[in-house]
């Protein structure tokens, strides 16, 4: 069942759009942020609040990057991959999170603290390298900065 | 030189709230547009010769006049800014809407008016934290102070403005592909005709247009279409977000009139390459264009001489390539990207370019032989324009085509001698 709160949120969209179908992503990303991902049992409780099937819903959401169908950890590392990235040294940031963490790309660590993806071009290549941890922007990196930035997030 | 977009940027790294943006001229342009017809403000779009600044440059005020107009036409008609910015190597927008939002809103509000729009949305990407925050205050601001929502300064005119935050994918930027998303539905793009300005989002008749070209509508309506000519150095008018990314000793983002040399931006302002490094070819335009060589430096960086030499400005943010660098690995980031990226409609793109990224990696590694040169290049023809159902596949070949005519030795090397000679 959508918590109140989740279900105030998409609501709230309502007015914005004439069809309630437009709000399949929105819908998504308020349950994704209130419990981290989108699991199936979400996809059947916004089914029923939209009308929109279930089975529409989830190919809607493996269409999208930024929607999570299984579940990660309490911080997601997005680091970019893209075409500036990689010439300023993604390869060595990525050996370095990879060693340092203990995980490969999109694996989540043991102790459900962080979860590492690639991203396409974070709109930000005159500083890169550059990666996301959750919603905050760190750009022109190296090794030893990525390791204190790891540490502000617990 | 006249800065037009960025001269209210604070250096500070704040936004240019509505007090400041009012005390400096802001929703000047806006009061204009509401006395006049919308008709009028159309053309005087068209007599700027303003051209979209989102990657294929057509012409604004052209687009505008397909927008069924009078008391006849469909309602609600949309107004839809592309604010989706996901190729790589491209990061214009993000700087306008975390400064300046209010122009993109009073830009907004002259071009709803222009084709009589009921409601603007304005498809923001979802990775843009910062330019969501500063939009929704701005928003919030501009609903507060009459420039939205009902009877806009006494005008009449109405109009609703919202925030979508992407789902996150290099298709929602294709035109139909966001009308689409912003519908709920997979970013797959629509056939044409019919085109959106008839029949665009939820079937009623839409304009797309990306953030720069709007942030420049209200300045045009409020000097006028010669100023905005003679801010240029060349046949296309108005000022441009140039950026430089890559093996340069300063990357950035700088206003200049349009038509300044790649050269120009290349050393003036990006200040030459990196120490030891040799300047080898460029990307002018972003991901999707051809590449540009050391003979092409001289030329003017617009829509019609970038493409005399065979390449796209595109979105005039240029990634630049040293010779350190192996053109074969850098192709094959790109084709990666593409590959990925493509939304699977059509044959020759979700085949293709992952072939292409396979291809690519083989020769990289020593495994290929002389003849896939030529299956790559059998791809690219067969992404060209008109083979598939939109424009990714056809940006996507482009900087491999140009690589395997420019850096065809590079290739060659490759596969003689059976490894990376750059590792
Ligand atoms: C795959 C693909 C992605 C695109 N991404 C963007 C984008 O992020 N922003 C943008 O303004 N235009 C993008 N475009 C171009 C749009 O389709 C469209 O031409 C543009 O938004 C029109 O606005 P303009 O006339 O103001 O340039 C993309 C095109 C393709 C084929
Ligand atoms: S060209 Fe590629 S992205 Fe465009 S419709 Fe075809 S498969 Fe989809
Ligand atoms: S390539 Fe990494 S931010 Fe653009």
């Amino acid at each position: 069942m959508l918590s109140p709160e989740e279900r105030r949120e998409i609501e709230a969209e309502f007015e914005h759009y004439p069809h309630k179908h437009a709000l399949t992503i929105d819908a998504m990303k308020v349950v994704q942020k209130h419990r981290g991902w989108v699991s199936d049992e979400a996809l059947k409780d916004i089914s029923e609040l939209l009308g929109v099937s279930v089975d529409e819903l989830d190919s809607v959401a493996t269409f999208y990057n930024l929607i999570f169908r299984k579940p990660v950890g309490r911080h997601v590392i997005m680091v970019c991959d893209s075409i500036s990235c990689w010439m300023m040294g993604y390869d060595r940031l990525r050996d370095h999170l990879v060693k340092r963490l203990g995980v490969k790309m999109g694996e989540t660590t043991p102790d459900g603290r962080f979860t590492l993806l690639p991203i396409v071009c974070l709109g930000t290549c005159d500083h890169a390298p550059a990666m996301m941890v959750d919603e905050d922007l760190h750009r022109d990196l190296d090794t030893e900065k990525i390791d204190s930035i790891l540490e502000q997030y617990t | 030189m006249e800065k037009v977009l960025t001269r209210d940027v604070p250096a500070d790294g704040s936004a240019f709230d509505i007090k400041r943006y009012e005390l400096a001229g802001g929703y000047q342009g806006a009061r204009k547009a509401l006395k006049m017809t919308p008709k009028e403000v159309t053309e005087i779009i068209k007599q700027s010769g303003l051209r979209g600044r989102g990657g294929a440059g057509f012409p604004t005020g052209l687009k505008w006049s397909f927008v069924p107009g009078g008391p006849h036409a469909p309602h609600p008609k949309y107004l839809c800014c592309n604010a989706d910015e996901m190729e790589p190597g491209t990061f214009k927008d993000r700087l306008l809407m975390e400064s300046t939002p209010h122009q993109l809103i009073e830009g907004m509000v002259c071009a709803a008016y222009a084709i009589e729009a009921d409601v603007a949305y304005i498809f923001l990407r979802g990775e843009y934290f910062l330019s969501a925050e500063r939009l929704r205050i701005a928003l919030a601001e501009a609903y507060e102070h009459g420039y939205l929502g009902k009877n806009i300064l006494g005008s009449g005119y109405n109009l609703e403005m919202h925030l979508h935050l992407s789902g996150g994918r290099y298709m929602c930027g294709e035109e139909t592909g966001l009308l689409n998303a912003l519908e709920g539905k997979r970013a797959n793009p629509r056939t044409k005709p019919p085109f959106p300005q008839i029949s665009g989002l939820f079937g009623k008749p839409t304009i797309v247009q990306n953030v720069e070209t709007l942030c420049n509508v209200h300045h045009i309506i409020n000097k006028g279409p010669e100023w905005f000519k003679g801010l240029s150095r060349s046949e296309d008018g108005g000022t441009k977000l140039y950026g430089a990314s890559g093996k340069v000793k300063r990357p950035g983002l700088w206003e200049l009139p349009m038509g300044t040399t790649i050269r120009e931006i290349l050393e003036e302002h990006a200040g030459g390459m990196k120490e030891g490094l040799k300047f080898r070819g460029l990307l002018p335009g972003g991901a999707s264009t051809d590449f540009l060589v050391e003979e092409h430096l001289d030329v003017k960086m617009d829509f019609t001489e970038v493409q005399k030499a065979g390449s796209r400005m595109g979105t005039g943010t240029m990634i630049v390539m040293d010779d350190r660098t192996c053109p074969v690995g850098f192709v094959k980031n790109l084709e990666h990207f593409f590959a990925q990226e493509s939304c699977g409609w059509c044959t020759p793109c979700w085949s293709g370019l992952s072939w292409a990224e396979k291809m690519l990696a083989s020769i990289e590694c020593g495994e290929a032989q002389e003849a896939d040169l030529e299956r790559l290049a059998y791809i690219c023809r067969f992404c060209a324009p008109g083979n598939t159902f939109c424009a990714l596949a056809p940006g996507a070949v482009e900087p491999l085509q140009s690589a395997l005519k420019y850096f065809r030795e590079d290739f060659e090397r490759h596969i003689r001698e059976k490894r990376c000679p750059w590792r």
